[in-house]
């Protein structure tokens, strides 16, 4: 290679440096400034339609979207906390508000609510409003609510002899059975994906027993009522009504439950959207959906949902909050929910026609009312990411309910190891107390 | 056995083994090129019906590959240029410089190829989050500038130079630096291209580090990028094989263009001199 | 300046990077691992506890670090071979006399050493899918069954080691085809005058040649395959079942992901003292044989 190319070359790449670097320069030299803004799942694609209003409204915020994809949200968020990149407001899932809550990453909201006329907190689910509330701060406004029910295949259900959802474990058991019998073992009663913990989580969270006890101190799996629950579930794979799945098997559940693989699906109201999309109109009336049988009786669900939060370290916070207002509008909810099928957080949004007359809402709407929160410690997400691995190895069979309860039991308690010692030592949540 | 025979045998399973080895790597170039979901079918097709640049258009416009394209490059040749500099210098400082303690300090770095990586990494990311380095380019590119191994390469080739050379520029009352600048690395130019294409080939390669170091999406290299896509876009396996595309064909091309260069220098770092 | 400060002078950007972004930290890693830093840490440093040998023994007594160190065993012990294997295969038919248009099977050979993990672990993936994976489909040509390669906790680790000795054999190719062309071509003709069969001239004159090019390329192929991380992270998250869980992917989940960093680095040690052992005994055994009669 000739020096006079090396010397070439070596210029080439200054050019294309400074280059680059003006071209992050200029950009910045906009008016106004950039709020960043981020979003997890379909969310994003749906609120860019949403923001050309807002932005009308108030032309010196600029707000950027970005999508995180739901599998690698929570490790990005906590990543992004550590790296120091957080945006300024951000979607996150409510399962997730005390630990970011402990880890002082988030802006307390109360003050704002009190001179909001747009946000107020009776409008509100009151287990949904609950989920924000940590140690009785505020952190987050809920934007949609979410939870685990029924999917079901209508004519393939009355194929098997039942005209009506089941309303407790025993019947659901019961048709599960008769779906596996009437079919000749080629048709599954549920899809309960064994690498997804909301399922069980769902049907633990119908026992009125807490998961953790002592203050989210110690693991409570050892709780006859989990047990009970956690032989309930193993039962359904070892009873041949659900198949020992795991999602990435069935990568495609849309097109497998519309052909008829599975009778009954565990999962939430962005499938309403889904199916109605990816479904012909002709069979639109063949599926619908049913309130979680419990053991007893119609069953509570889990309360999820996605709150939206201000950064703590955001230098645009008020900006932050007239964007949260803004969604937060009951009319703007409506719209959100037609783009996309997310359930209003409010009350009144669900006054609107779009909402009232859909007959497969009137479940959800149902189960809104008898929801659970899952249990407010920052280890949750790891407490039920060890839950759902344990709980798979007890589906593929090797352990029985016993020692999977008493497994993770014990790995919950070593998870909470440090906020035992965090709580008695009262470092972290009398400063919180403080301020 | 007969001469024919066994030359049909051996060209035969050379033929057989390219042709396993670079089946992926078709593969992938011909899915890149099929319409949305053609891939997902039984029989899996080998070529596309209806070849489209779709794939790679949705790349671009929607998933942000050609901002990590750009990052990736950045990064690459920054970490090139610096550690070219970095490990030239100290290479020829072993090679053919004397102060007390070379060999006994040369030792100790090559221990330091025991060690893997990855036991620094924890703590190194603390220590650029403390002085607010991380996610920035040069939480890449500063701990890349030194490779041992890049030393090692420059120190086997310089060995070489001959000493008379380097005395004789000195008699003449040139400074060091002067004669490294015009005696020693005109005559390194061979090693420099073979590390210049070895470095950038191993930076623009480097997965676990960035995915660590560079926590916003803005900042991510074409291989964490495209890890990142991949969770998110199981099914669009058009997009990714067009993802993988991308980030594999410049390496290929480069290590094609200057593949002499590289291998020598594998073997030459292989080999104890 | 004397020529020993010129030297200093020339060695100091190096010496300062390998300290400062390399020894440093590794010792700040040693320490690291003696406490019990998490998310509470990160957040306020003052939740930052000394534990001493805490999080060593924790991990001793884990079954999932036993369980990710077996199968990071299981992928050296039969992923190094197989790989040795491939590459002294073809390093052998390149270096026949017979074979033809060697420069181009080379760098066919080798291309998959230069290419992007990332890129032909998504790629691996497609191929290996269930339902409409290439390799299940020629395997049903062949009369066996689909295998769940993705799916099967037995299968999934199979996979991985076929991606690794497909993606690095063409590594070691390339030094053991220098190191088979080095060998003198009399040896052979010697030993074909003498009426030695190929096997005989393979067993009693390559392979001693070859035995510590053999010795080094191995050492090093088993220091890199402890390292696994690329191909669980992309191709199967650890799973199915955390069966494909390799020491560095738990040392990365735990400090990456659920920011455990003590644990974490605990893991980095305990490994680096595993490689330490393993490579040390390799060089051990190879020093052995060569002084053995």
């Amino acid at each position: 290679m000739k020096h006079g190319s090396v010397r070439c070359c070596l210029n080439m790449a200054i050019v294309a440096l400074a280059t680059v670097l003006l071209a992050g320069c200029a950009s910045s030299a906009q008016q106004g400034f950039t709020l960043e803004f981020w979003t997890i799942g379909r969310e994003g694609e749906a609120v860019t339609q949403l923001l050309p209003e807002f932005e009308q409204a108030n032309p010196d915020i600029h707000v950027r979207v970005q999508q995180i994809p739901l599998t690698a949200a929570h490790e990005k968020l906590l990543t992004a906390y550590a790296g120091g990149s957080l945006p300024d407001v951000t979607q996150i899932g409510n399962t997730w508000i005390a630990e970011f809550a402990a880890l002082d990453a988030l802006a307390p909201l109360q003050p704002r609510i009190a001179k909001s006329k747009l946000v107020r907190a009776n409008d509100y689910f009151t287990s949904a409003w609950a989920t924000n509330v940590i140690d009785g701060t505020l952190y987050g406004i809920p934007w949609y609510v979410d939870t685990r029910l029924l999917f079901y295949r209508v004519d393939l259900l009355r194929e098997a002899g039942f005209e009506a959802p089941p309303r407790n474990w025993a019947e659901w058991q019961a048709q599960m059975d008769a779906i596996r019998t009437k079919s000749h073992g080629t048709r599954w009663g549920a899809l309960l994906p064994t690498n997804e913990y909301d399922q069980l989580l769902a049907l633990a969270l119908q026992q009125h027993m807490p998961l953790l006890r002592d203050g989210g101190r110690y693991g409570n799996f050892r709780s006859a009522a989990f047990e009970r629950v956690l032989a309930f579930y193993m039962g359904l794979f070892k009873r041949g009504d659900v198949p020992p799945w795991t999602n990435v098997q069935v990568s495609n559940p849309w097109q497998a439950f519309g052909r008829g693989e599975f009778v009954f699906y565990l999962s939430g109201p962005w499938n309403i959207g889904e199916f109605r999309k990816r479904l012909p109109e002709s069979r639109q009336s063949e599926w619908s959906t049913a309130q979680l049988p419990g053991p007893d009786g119609p069953g509570d669900s889990v309360a999820y949902g996605s709150s939206l939060v201000i950064l703590r370290r955001s230098e645009h916070q008020d900006a932050a909050w007239k964007l949260i207002e803004y969604l937060s509008r009951p009319d703007v909810q409506t719209r959100f929910y037609e783009l996309l099928g997310d359930l209003p957080a409010r009350r009144s949004a669900w006054d609107s026609p779009a909402l009232k007359n859909d007959p497969r809402l009137r479940a959800f709407r149902a189960q809104l009312e008898h929801m659970r929160p899952v249990p407010q410690v920052p280890e949750w997400e790891q407490i039920v990411n060890m839950m759902q691995q344990v709980a798979a190895r007890a589906v593929a069979g090797q352990l029985t309910v016993d020692q999977a309860a008493a497994q993770m039991d014990a790995q919950a308690d070593e998870i909470l190891a440090k906020r035992r010692w965090v709580l008695s030592h009262g470092y972290e949540y009398a400063r919180a107390r403080a301020r | 056995m007969k001469p024919r025979v066994h030359g049909w045998l051996v060209n035969g399973a050379l033929i057989a083994c390219t042709a396993l080895v670079l089946f992926p790597l078709f593969w992938m170039l011909s899915v890149s090129f099929m319409q949305p979901g053609e891939a997902n079918a039984l029989p899996p097709p080998m070529l596309p019906l209806h070849p489209t640049l779709a794939n790679y258009r949705e790349l671009f416009a929607n998933a942000g590959m050609g901002r990590y394209f750009a990052n990736s490059l950045i990064i690459s040749t920054s970490i090139t240029l610096l550690s070219l500099a970095c490990n030239t210098l100290a290479g020829y400082a072993f090679a053919k410089l004397r102060f007390a303690g070379r060999e006994r300090i040369f030792g100790a770095l090559i221990g330091v190829l025991v060690v893997p990586a990855q036991v620094a990494m924890l703590p190194l990311f603390l220590l650029l989050k403390y002085v607010g380095l991380i996610n920035t380019y040069w939480a890449v590119i500063l701990p890349a500038a030194v490779s041992v191994f890049g030393i090692f390469l420059v120190r086997q080739y310089a060995r070489s130079i001959p000493g008379e050379l380097l005395e004789a520029a000195r008699m003449d009352g040139a400074g060091e630096l002067r004669i490294f600048m015009q005696v020693v690395l005109p005559l390194l130019k061979p090693i420099l291209v073979t590390l210049a294409v070895f470095t950038f080939l191993t930076a623009w390669n480097d997965f676990m580090w960035p995915l660590i170091a560079l926590t916003g999406q803005q900042h991510y290299t074409l291989p964490v990028g495209l890890a990142s896509l991949s969770r998110e876009y199981v099914q669009d396996s058009g997009l990714m094989m067009a993802g993988a595309v991308v980030t594999v064909i410049p390496v290929l091309v480069l290590f094609l263009a200057l593949q002499r260069y590289y291998l020598r220098g594998l073997l030459l770092g292989s080999v104890k001199g | 300046m004397n020529r020993a400060s010129i030297a200093w002078l020339f060695l100091t950007p190096a010496l300062l990077v390998l300290g400062v972004f390399f020894l440093l930290p590794v010792l700040a890693g040693l320490g690291l691992s003696l406490t019990d830093y998490d998310l509470y840490a990160l957040a306020d440093f003052r939740n930052l506890r000394f534990i001493g040998l805490a999080n060593y023994w924790d991990l001793l007594h884990r079954p999932l670090f036993w369980a990710a160190l077996g199968h990071t065993l299981y992928f050296v012990v039969i992923g190094v071979p197989l790989s040795m294997l491939a590459s002294l295969g073809t390093a052998l038919l390149l270096d026949a006399s017979a074979a033809r248009f060697k420069p181009l099977f080379r760098t066919a050979l080798f291309a998959p050493v230069v290419t992007t993990v990332v890129a032909v672990a998504v790629i691996w993936r497609y191929l290996f899918n269930t339902q409409f994976g290439v390799v299940n489909f020629v395997l049903a040509h062949l009369g066996i069954p689909p295998i769940d390669w993705l799916g099967d906790p037995h299968w999934a680790m199979p996979m991985i080691i076929l991606f690794a000795v497909w993606k690095n054999f063409g590594y070691n190719m390339i030094i053991l085809l220098a190191g088979l062309q080095a060998i003198p071509f009399d040896l052979y003709e010697a030993a074909r005058i003498d009426g030695a069969s190929a096997w005989r001239q393979f067993r009693h004159i390559t392979l001693p040649a070859l035995a510590p090019i053999l010795l080094m390329v191995g050492i090093l192929t088993v220091s890199g395959y402890f390292q696994l991380f690329a191909e669980p992270y992309v191709i199967t998250e650890g799973g199915p079942l955390q069966s494909t869980v390799s020491v560095l992917y738990l040392m990365y989940d735990q400090g990456f992901k659920w920011w455990n960093m003590g644990t974490a680095s605990a893991v980095a040690f305990l490994l680096f003292l595993v490689m330490f052992a393993a490579t040390a005994l390799m060089w051990r055994f190879g020093e052995g044989q060569e002084n053995a009669p």
